[in-house]
């Protein structure tokens, strides 16, 4: 331990160590900024977490956890209110669902295609285009579903209306390719080249080798790929408050008109008083759906960190 | 007798190679056709995937054109928006894009520098980096939450353009960081080991040295991030877009009217509007948010010309 005064003497006998101790204040100061704005991601998070709690936990001094969760009646104005939001969430699923299983295929497919069989060209033409899609904004989607797609299911179907939980699944559908497309993609690259030429070196031909090789190799990767699907898919709000139809029973089929936890909350909020049991209810929602969306995501992040430690060499 | 007991022979080896190249072939002929098959599904998906953005991009172009006019661009609405123009509503789009981009650039491409430069491999870093991956993935209304109950509420910015840039910021971060930290990662380490062998010290060689050479794929960033921002409808229905406002917006506390959420309003909640205002709203919402998609690929292209 020095005391005192004898560290500047011996800073000022040897320069590199002047130079390092010179006190830069400027810089610590930059430096402490720099420090706070890289937990500013933690702060956004934990506040999120927060909010959320200290505006939705509340409800249920009024509405019991079970009673919120499987309550089938919604009727946050009637006297006494009721809370119950089975509706929202089989809504939920049943769009995420329908959404997921009809973009799998495709996504699937459109990423083995641009992965391993496309030529160049086609490659840097297609990629562009699904960014393209990404880049859509959702009420955008709505609105084409809304004025396209439709009338176009309630011919098909016979239906009343067409502002149904169908619609809007194919519309969202349609949402969360990008995402499985392009990690699904990003798991197919990451396959080592080995694998493929001992497949072919087998006599295997370039099917069999997308087929028996590639995909089982990248399955976790793809499968992550999905779930970042599926997360996209039950957080996804304007496009279903859109097109769903909006209807607060328990949807029985995918053509009924619904409403999906997400939806709920944006068409609720402008007419909740602050701090008032429907506030409370559709904050519940939101960290209902908060947490499942983060489970989702953790998962998937989980297993994409896994499947790259297994092919880095 | 030999001859024809050898011939015989010869005849049925002849005919069993024959049989087995055939079966060979065959073989190899269904594994082609079967192959062909399945590439065909595959760039049929590829189709699928494709073709509906090129369908609702040019069919948006083909029913909004119409409604594209001068005045259509330059007046304010009249009649609850079913005649005038929608210029307040773009507008307050660019004040929304440039408030996103004023609070979310700075943190974004500080809390890069923070995570390529100075952290250490830890747990912190590890939350941080789990943090950002996870804020990507929050429902757009769950940020609308979050903006209501902090910035609405809390901070007593009410329904206005303030609590709504915000809102948009928070959730624009992750991208700017993510895409920030991708750039920062691309600089040569031997761009830095030679500025600080020359004697700057660390902030002066990312300051100088590190942030110029990042800078392209940072504007990258910023630019998508601020045409997600302009697209998103959930968060600023919560924080204060209006679907009508006399004036524009004089002060950060005033609320505005805004692209996305003026389609929303047209195409569901009013009645009786035409066809033709509601898909000239949405070709203007298109042709903003996608111009600043191409602007960003414009600049990633050009950098990595150079380079």
């Amino acid at each position: 331990m020095l005391k005192p005064g004898t560290s500047s003497v011996v800073a000022a006998s040897n320069t590199g160590d002047s130079l390092r101790r010179r006190p830069r204040l400027g810089e610590r100061f930059i430096e402490s900024w720099i420090f706070l704005a890289g937990l500013f991601a933690i702060i956004i998070l934990v506040g999120i977490i927060a909010v959320l709690i200290k505006e939705g936990l509340p409800i249920f001094t009024y509405s019991s956890p079970w009673q919120f969760l499987f309550g089938t009646k919604w009727y946050p104005t009637s006297e006494p209110p009721t809370f119950g939001i089975l509706p929202f969430f089989v809504g939920t699923l049943m769009i995420t669902l329908i959404a997921t299983v009809a973009a799998v295929p495709i996504g699937v497919g459109c990423a083995a295609y641009l992965a391993e069989v496309a030529p160049p060209r086609i490659r840097e033409t297609v990629k562009p285009i699904i960014e393209l899609l990404a880049g859509i904004p959702s009420v955008m989607m709505g609105f084409i579903g809304l004025m396209l797609l439709s009338p176009l299911v309630k011919s098909i179907f016979h239906l009343n209306t067409g502002l149904c939980g169908l619609t809007a699944a194919i519309m969202l559908s349609l949402m969360s390719l990008p995402i499985i497309v392009s990690v699904s993609e990003d798991a197919l690259h990451a396959v080592p080249k080995e694998f493929k030429e001992a497949s072919y070196a087998l006599g295997a031909t370039k099917w069999e080798t997308i087929r028996h090789v590639c995909i089982p190799a990248a399955l976790s990767g793809i499968g992550a790929a999905i779930m970042l699907g599926v997360g996209r898919a039950i957080g996804e709000t304007m496009t279903v408050l859109m097109v769903a139809g909006g209807a607060l029973a328990v949807p029985l089929s995918p053509t009924d008109p619904m409403t999906t936890m997400t939806a709920a909350i944006a068409s609720g909020i402008g007419n909740a008083a602050r701090g008032g049991l429907q506030y409370q209810a559709l904050f519940a929602i939101g960290l209902i759906l908060f947490v499942m969306t983060l489970a989702v995501n953790l998962i998937a992040e989980r297993v994409l960190e896994r499947q790259k430690r297994k092919f880095a060499r | 007798m030999v001859d024809r007991w050898l011939i015989a022979f010869i005849v049925y080896v002849v005919v069993n190679i024959a049989v087995v190249i055939l079966a060979i072939i065959k073989a190899k002929m269904t594994r082609k056709i079967s192959e062909r098959t399945a590439f065909g599904f595959l760039g049929l998906a590829t189709a699928l995937a494709a073709l509906p953005v090129l369908f609702i991009i040019i069919y948006t172009i083909v029913n909004g054109a119409g409604a594209i006019s001068w005045s259509f661009l330059t007046q304010a609405p009249s009649q609850a928006g079913k005649a005038g123009g929608i210029l307040p509503v773009i507008i307050g789009t660019f004040y929304l894009m440039l408030g996103t981009l004023v609070f979310a650039l700075p943190i974004g491409v500080m809390a890069g520098i923070y995570l390529t430069e100075y952290a250490r491999d830890n747990w912190l870093t590890r939350l941080i980096n789990m943090a950002i991956v996870n804020l990507a993935g929050v429902p757009s209304i769950v940020f609308g939450l979050f903006g209501l109950g902090v910035f609405v509420l809390t901070f007593h910015f009410g329904l206005s353009l303030l609590a709504a840039s915000l809102t948009l910021a928070c959730q624009a971060l992750a991208m700017v960081i993510t895409t920030s930290r991708e750039a920062i990662l691309a600089v040569p380490r031997e761009y830095r080991e030679g500025s600080l062998a020359i004697g700057a010290t660390k902030w002066q060689t990312v300051r100088h040295i590190v942030l110029p050479q990042a800078l392209p794929g940072i504007i990258t960033g910023a630019v998508l991030a601020i045409s997600r921002a302009a697209g998103e409808t959930a968060p600023i229905l919560v924080t204060g877009a209006a679907f009508l406002v006399p004036r524009l917006p004089s002060s950060p506390f005033d609320q505005f009217m805004a692209l996305p959420y003026h389609l929303y309003t047209v195409a569901s909640e009013v009645p009786g509007m035409s066809k033709t205002t509601m898909w000239g709203v949405a070709l203007v919402l298109l042709v903003v948010v996608l111009s600043f998609d191409v602007l960003a690929a414009i600049i990633r292209f050009r950098s990595r010309q150079r380079i």
